[in-house]
């Protein structure tokens, strides 16, 4: 049995020589090479002074923004640096009584709205730093942007359409409006 | 269920039944040490680890020091990794200077990745150094994967072989794996990945400023962004059904699976292997048939849990319901129970990556499992209590899957009257002792753990959620640990000594505690002679025998695990049914 015991501290050696450092160089170079503005976070901006990630959310509560999806990243909502959801199950009351307060903002910031709001806006992300919602919270939000804006509902709406992403290939995942993308172009930040 | 969701589905399927089959061939070729392309470019590579190894690859093993060769090799691993945690703040590569890991946080850590389990504790992207994720968890990634892998080879040839002493060589089997199968496939999905949007690089993590600049304190101005080599080590997890993720979202994370296409392909990679591998196993043992057979019996089971799951998430939380949430599917959202779950994928991603991730032991997720309706839920967590047999872990998951095979042709041969054979081999009293041991080891280990931590302190205020929920979140964690899954119920604050020593036993007899036996198992029917086939002889590639399997797996888990699932779940299910909340 103890005849075993070279060849395993070598092999394991040598794998993590080839798996644990030849591998990831490759990849790193290749993707570098191939894919530079994705492998490094995908930022927006120019590459001095980035404005933000496409990928990742970012908290917004003024109502002259389009607000994204509860974050329960801690210590603060989209936590770039520590992910997460609530993991809060469906019959916890904390989770119901987290709805009806986020419910409560929306209503609050534009009440001339009553109907029903779709649920992707008031129930947290898996990740605590989903950069979409869907364009049906889009939609629902616009009034409430148009007013603080002193915009017209239909050319934000335009705007939304513009930052509206179609399942990809036609097909794939759910359309979608990324939050930061849009936010910024409504700041005129974005080309 | 909407148009688009079932053509999803059904482009799910049928991509990976296109490719299950060239690769099991491929695969199977690999290890006969036929001539493959690969071969061609990377034999010397092959031949040079055995020669500075000291390793004669032609040279075979007996299944016990097959056993031993693998546990060794194993055991370094493990306390490679672990030495790694304990010393990374002293080690390069530590952009953030992630201090050492707590001893029994790396202990957990380390078994759970020597063990192809990876169940986290941890939270990637405030824990582990660059150093630790890729030169202890990657390479772990990779050769827990080809250890799986290598014991299915193993279990193969004692079908193939009649008085035979010997089920091949270990290292042989572990290189070829690694070397042909497993880093071609991780290289060409991390490219894509990379492409993607899955971040790769050395840098520390990126600051940004917040585009709303909330209030004028500086701190708040600002925003982290993690980053790392992540692409390399997320296309070795999907492949190597070892979901153990770069970031503490796993792949809900949007630099660990950005888009629609990056979430169809990583979910491919959890299934393409386990699937192929019955192809493998169709090929080497001569009969197509046999693979088919149980590859057909994987699916069938897959696909109809993974409507429950999909139907009941699309249905959504009742509770949210009257609160005047928009919760049905419609123009402009996919609707459902959205909490946990990523706007890119909606639910029908997000339900057949939770089964697909929990009927392979992969264990990674892209929404969070703990906010599932109760029913949901339940599936995923069934899947693992299964055994971890529809599909499985790569070469686990089809071991496991023969294990049953031995128990459907016990149990027919008994209804028969007849000596249970499969392929030829008589299936006698050690094989069945075997087996019984190794589907009795995890559900004592999942039921007597769990039955621990409700009873312990330490074990009932780890618990995130109230009520039913909070016994459920127990359940699934040791349910993931036996089943060597490493999804959770991810609420339950694991990373405390009771759940870091009880879950790293707990997925080390889910491990080797099943190994060992399946080996014993290859090693005696390799030493038995093969009987000739007649017309009294059970087939075993029809749908009669399918179902008969079917029906072996389903109701050994139904029985095991349903008083237990009656507590968490259900009673979970019938509480929200009448809108009744924990507080």
């Amino acid at each position: 049995m103890t005849s075993h015991i070279k060849p395993a501290i070598l092999m394991l050696l040598f794998f993590t020589v080839l798996t644990g450092i030849a591998y990831p160089l490759a990849v790193t170079f290749s993707a570098q090479t191939l894919f530079p503005r994705q492998a490094n976070g995908s930022l927006l901006g120019s590459n001095g002074q980035p404005l933000g990630s496409e990928l990742i959310g970012q908290a917004f509560n003024r109502p002259e923004y389009f607000w994204g999806r509860p974050s329960a990243t801690s210590p603060t909502p989209y936590n770039g640096g520590a992910s997460g959801g609530s993991n809060q199950g469906p019959t916890n009351s904390a989770l119901i009584d987290a709805v009806q307060m986020r419910i409560k903002a929306l209503r609050d910031a534009d009440p001339s709205h009553s109907e029903a709001v779709p649920v992707d806006l008031v129930t947290a992300s898996a990740s605590g730093l989903d950069p979409h919602i869907s364009p049906a919270a889009a939609a629902y939000q616009i009034s409430r942007v148009a007013l603080a804006r002193h915009l017209s509902p239909d050319s934000v709406r335009e705007l939304v359409e513009r930052y509206t992403e179609p399942r990809q290939w036609g097909m794939l995942g759910e359309s979608r409006v990324n939050v930061l993308k849009l936010n910024l172009a409504l700041d005129q930040r974005l080309k | 269920m909407t148009e688009n969701g079932l053509l999803q589905i059904t482009l799910y399927f049928v991509a990976l039944l296109l490719l299950a089959k060239p690769l099991g061939v491929y695969m199977a070729a690999v290890y006969e040490n036929r001539p493959v392309f690969l071969k061609r470019i990377l034999a010397p590579l092959e031949a040079g680890l055995y020669r500075l190894s000291g390793v004669k690859p032609e040279q075979e093993m007996r299944w016990s020091e097959y056993a031993g060769a693998l546990l060794w090799f194993n055991l370094f691993g493990g306390l490679a990794v672990f030495a790694m945690q304990m010393l990374q703040a002293y080690l390069p590569l530590n952009p953030q200077q992630m201090a050492n890991v707590t001893v029994d946080s790396a202990f957990n850590t380390a078994v759970s990745f020597a063990t192809n389990t990876n169940w986290q504790g941890y939270g990637g992207e405030t824990t582990m150094s660059y150093l630790t994720q890729m030169l202890g968890l990657s390479v772990q990634n990779f050769v827990s994967a080809a250890t799986g892998m290598a014991v299915l080879v193993a279990v193969i040839r004692g079908f193939q072989r009649t008085h035979a002493e010997c089920i091949g060589n270990f290292w042989a089997d572990l290189t070829r794996g690694t070397l042909y199968i497993l880093l071609p496939l991780s290289f060409v999905l991390a490219l894509v990945l990379a492409g993607q949007g899955v971040v790769q690089t050395f840098k520390p993590y990126q600051t940004v400023p917040l585009v709303e600049q909330v209030g004028t304190a500086t701190e708040n101005a600002t925003q982290t962004l993690a980053l790392g080599p992540a692409a390399s080590q997320i296309a070795i997890k999907q492949l190597g059904t070892n979901g153990g993720g770069f970031f503490n979202a796993n792949s809900a994370h949007p630099f660990e699976n950005p888009t629609p296409l990056a979430n169809f392909l990583e979910m491919l990679a959890i299934l393409m292997i386990p699937a192929a591998l019955c192809h493998t196993f169709g090929t080497m043992v001569g009969d197509p048939r046999q693979g088919w057979a149980i590859l057909s019996a994987m699916t069938l089971v897959f696909a109809s849990l993974l409507f429950v799951t999909a139907g009941n998430e699309q249905v959504g939380n009742p509770a949210l319901a009257a609160l005047g949430v928009e919760q049905s599917v419609g123009i402009g959202q996919s609707g459902g129970n959205m909490e946990g779950k990523e706007t890119r994928f909606g639910i029908v991603n997000s339900a057949l990556w939770a089964t697909a991730t929990t009927a392979a032991s992969n264990g990674s997720v892209n929404s969070m499992h703990d906010s599932y309706t109760p029913l949901g839920g339940l599936v995923p967590m069934w899947l693992i209590q299964l055994g971890e047999v529809i599909f499985g872990g790569v070469g686990s998951g089809l071991y496991g899957m023969l294990v049953f095979v031995l128990i459907a042709v016990f149990v027919a041969g008994l209804m028969i009257g007849r000596t249970p054979e499969y392929l030829g081999k008589k299936i006698e009293a050690f094989e069945i002792k075997m087996a019984a041991i190794v589907i009795l080891i995890p559900a004592f280990f999942i039921l007597g753990g769990t039955a621990l931590a409700v009873m312990l302190e330490v074990g009932k205020t780890a618990v995130a959620n109230p009520g039913a929920h909070g016994f459920s979140e127990i359940l699934y964690a040791f349910s993931s640990a036996a089943g060597n899954n490493g999804s959770a119920f991810a609420g339950l604050s694991v990373n405390s000594p009771f759940y870091n020593i009880a879950l790293a036993v707990t997925m080390l007899v889910g491990r080797y505690g099943i190994i060992i036996p399946v080996l014993a198992i290859a090693g005696s029917l390799a030493a038995k002679k093969t009987v000739p086939t007649t017309v009294g002889t059970l087939p075993t590639h029809t749908p009669l025998f399918v179902m008969l399997l079917i029906g072996t797996v389903v109701l050994v888990g139904a029985l095991t695990f349903v008083p237990a699932l009656a507590l968490g779940p259900v009673v979970e299910h019938l509480s929200l049914a009448a809108q009744h909340l924990e507080q």
